[in-house]
């Protein structure tokens, strides 16, 4: 095999296991490959998806990103509260504020922006790991979703709902904001100063530096970008349930995040990620969630394949990175 | 015959993949004697002492120590054997005691739990053999770097050291500390310690050295007594070799003042520095490793912070906080960490080439204009490379080089700084970055060059300043500049430069 064949190979290895994986469920389960569950996977997968496009940002500078899932119940619980009829006996906030949808939908985005606009300057200026600052900021969010309200948020309006669990043409809304995301983040990878930036910032922050780039802002963008992501996958959540639980809701969601991000190629030490990848990252782990689910296969065991399918594109990516050196 | 000498180290060769450091040297050193190794930056001097404490292997040679062949493999090997180095960085482990330092890794025991008062009591009998007051419990990160020499030296006797290696233990020492330091030296001599020295500063070599051996580009060249030795003597056998052709310089009208520097200080790294530059003009900057020529530039740069003094480009003063001024003020710098902080190894030459003029190509960013910028400076600096995706670190040194220098070029600047622009390239390589920078002042472009290989700065430089510890110490003409001035300025006090 020639170098080029072999490079060709290592760059498309995830897709051919992405393929081997869809082939393997469509034979063991008739079901599988129906259009129905495909669109049940995918919505399934959407949301982390969508804050894997966040996390892989963080990564791809030597980053983390471990405060999606709150920043995505406290933007959720306060966005549905928003949205909540205002004579509603079990109303979040009292007083009756209520805003139309789409002025609850971009408060949040914007709350977002603000969240992720603080834990970037404080990586940024203060220098501590992204890794404590967003496990602070974490806690911080998820007891601020808490307290902002302690019971479920529910009877949410319909409109609020629309990009949660409405159809255009018989495609979920929430598969249609995926998409498209999905491109505007490899838009912005691909074709902006800041995108290239991240990558030189990741691969050398020093050298970055001295090649003028304003590594503090860049650091501050990326971590707004996160937030946001956070903050749209939380408008999604609760207009998918109809509800947001502050304790419940996006628990965990940015572990898949990171989860989908590592076996879709973006390298923690920083420097490298595609979007294509991170999306064959997101379908991987959905076609072994909802493939397994449907084959009736234990949910313990389910997870011990995921988690050895984590550190092993991890193992294969460190020595693809080795061998470069 | 071998009586006379502790040590005795004939024809050791070590070669490198590529370089031949040591091409056959010899260091014979007599007990009880301060032997002191001068020679330029890269003449072999660390490598030969590296070689004898088993830091480094040598390709081939023998080393006779107390009469016996040796070769240590290891450090601990030639601890052990009673030969100890002083290394010039330091690397104590800040959080733990003096005492905790000085038996790190071997530490007395009672039964299986360290024996902390016996390591308390045996530090402060090692103190006062050498005269010096300091608590052993005191934590290493609290102490001056004076005194965490003192704790090395303090380590190395508790050995029971028969040669200390120090190498180039004064460098950041103040005044006082350096008489303390020599004091200790003269103790350790009175009881048969040998002193292996390695330094660059003439005054304090000759005040201390009973012998002194001479190296140039990985040759022995004398060794002799301190007395027979002046210091000119010495600076021209160390500099004494033939410049080759090897630095094309084009002739160019040099024009206005583009670059004005008043009284830059940062820190104690760079002390109130001053000079201007000229279009068209190569400035060279010599002067030994460590002289603070590498820190004006970051400082100018923006890479550094500035605490003192002003800058002035065309007439203008400019603030530069960040690299990011000092490119919005046309200033471009290759710097000389390529590695650490020039090149993005996992990327491609052609972002690589890009980096710092990503303002320049709008947004969305224009593909096609980078790929045409990359082309053309692929071309017109000879760059070798499979394609322009390909990763910058799978090229060779010489054309990383001449990637970064594309970066700079492709910003426009009007001063360009090149900070060792030729380490570690190979000789053809060499040329032609010379030829480049020579093209660069020909086309009016101002330009800064630090070297610490004196042959390069005279080849190409019109003017050469000299830094000596944190300050210039002289600014030559090209009609007035011979390697011993050069030389004299780096190494010498200014008050011994007023007595010669």
């Amino acid at each position: 095999m020639s170098v080029k064949q072999q490079k060709r190979l290592s760059d498309n290895i995830i897709w051919l296991v992405l393929i081997g994986l869809v082939v393997f469920m469509t034979i063991a389960n008739k079901n599988f490959a129906s259009i129905a569950n495909m669109r049940t996977l995918l919505t399934g997968e959407a949301i982390k998806g969508i804050m894997a496009f966040g996390v892989a940002f963080a990564i791809l500078t030597k980053g983390i990103d471990l405060s999606l899932g709150a920043v995505a119940a406290l933007v959720g619980g306060i966005t549905g509260a928003l949205v909540q009829p205002a004579d509603l006996a079990t109303r979040a906030l009292s007083g009756g504020i209520y805003l139309p949808a789409a002025v609850s939908i971009l408060l949040g985005i914007l709350i977002g922006a603000a969240i992720g606009g603080c834990i970037g300057a404080i990586i940024a200026y203060t220098q501590i790991p992204a890794f404590i600052a967003t496990l602070g900021a974490q806690l911080i969010c998820r007891a601020a979703a808490k307290i902002f309200s302690n019971r479920p948020i529910s009877n949410l309006s319909d409109s609020y709902r629309f990009f949660g669990s409405g159809k255009v043409f018989a495609i979920p809304m929430i598969i249609i904001v995926f998409v498209i995301i999905a491109f505007l983040a490899w838009f912005i990878l691909v074709h902006t100063r800041f995108g290239k930036s991240l990558y030189a910032i990741g691969g050398n922050v020093q050298a970055a530096r001295v090649a003028g780039i304003n590594v503090e802002k860049n650091m501050i963008k990326v971590y707004v970008w996160c937030s946001v992501m956070a903050a749209i996958g939380g408008i999604l959540m609760a207009g998918r349930a109809g509800s947001s639980d502050p304790s419940t809701s996006g628990l965990n969601y940015e572990l898949d995040a990171i989860a989908a991000a590592t076996v879709g190629g973006t390298s923690h030490t920083g420097g490298v990620c595609s979007i294509t990848g991170v999306i064959a990252g997101i379908l991987i782990l959905g076609v072994i969630n909802n493939g397994l689910v449907l084959m009736g296969v234990d949910d313990n065991m389910t997870n011990i394949l995921k988690g050895a399918i984590i550190i092993g594109s991890v193992v294969l990516d460190m020595r693809k990175n080795i061998r470069k050196t | 015959m071998s009586e006379e000498f502790i040590l005795e180290m004939q024809d050791i060769v070590k070669e490198f993949p590529g370089v031949k450091a040591l091409k056959g040297v010899q260091l014979k050193v007599r007990p009880g004697t301060v032997h002191t190794l001068m020679g330029e930056n890269g003449a072999g001097k660390s490598t030969l002492v590296k070689c004898l404490i088993g830091m480094q292997h040598v390709t081939s040679g023998t080393v006779i120590y107390k009469g016996k062949k040796v070769n240590f493999k290891t450090t601990q090997e030639a601890l052990d054997a009673g030969i100890s180095m002083i290394h010039q960085e330091l690397s104590p482990v800040l959080e733990r005691s003096v005492s905790d330092n000085v038996w790190l890794g071997r530490e007395p025991k009672k039964g299986l739990i360290v024996d902390r008062k016996k390591m308390r009591q045996d530090c402060l009998e090692l103190f006062q053999k050498i005269g010096m007051s300091l608590d052993p419990d005191e934590k290493m990160k609290n102490l001056t770097v004076a005194k965490m020499q003192m704790v090395e030296i303090v380590k190395a006797i508790s050995y029971h050291s028969s040669i200390v290696i120090m190498d180039e233990p004064t460098s950041a020492l103040t005044g006082t500390e350096v008489e303390d330091l020599f004091q200790i030296v003269a103790d350790l001599k009175s009881r048969g310690v040998a002193i292996i020295y390695i330094s660059h500063k003439m005054e304090e070599i000759f005040r201390i050295s009973d012998d002194i051996s001479i190296f140039r580009d990985g040759e022995y060249i004398i060794t002799d007594r301190a007395e027979n030795l002046t210091q000119n003597k010495v600076i021209e056998l160390m500099v004494g070799r033939e410049i080759t052709d090897m630095f094309p310089k084009k002739e160019c009208s040099i024009g206005e003042v583009v670059l004005k520097v008043e009284n830059l200080c940062s820190g104690k790294a760079v002390k109130n520095v001053s000079f201007d530059l000229r279009k068209g003009e190569i400035l060279g900057f010599a002067g030994l490793v460590g002289a603070g020529r590498t820190e004006t530039m970051e400082t100018i740069f923006g890479i550094r912070s500035k605490t003192d003094g002003k800058i002035y480009k065309d007439g203008i003063e400019i603030s530069i906080r960040s690299p990011e001024d000092a490119i919005k003020n046309h200033i471009g710098m290759l710097t000389e960490d390529r590695r650490g902080n020039g090149i993005i190894g996992i990327l491609s030459v052609k972002m690589n080439s890009v980096l710092a003029n990503l303002k320049n190509y709008g947004f969305p960013v224009n593909a096609k204009k980078m790929d045409a910028d990359t082309k053309l400076y692929i071309e017109r600096l000879g760059i070798k490379t499979p394609a322009m995706a390909s990763l910058i670190q799978n090229l060779s040194g010489g054309n990383q080089q001449k990637v970064l220098l594309a970066r700079w070029l492709l910003t426009d600047p009007d001063i360009l700084i090149v900070d060792e622009p030729t380490r570690g390239i190979d000789v053809g390589a060499k040329t032609e970055i010379h030829n480049i920078i020579s093209e660069l002042a020909a086309m009016g472009k101002a330009i800064i060059v630090i070297s610490s290989e004196l042959p390069e700065v005279m080849g190409i430089a019109d003017r050469v300043v000299v830094m000596r510890e944190s300050k210039i110490t002289g600014i030559i003409k090209r009609s007035e500049m011979t390697q011993e001035i050069i030389m004299k300025y780096a190494t010498l006090d200014t008050e011994t430069q007023a007595e010669a």
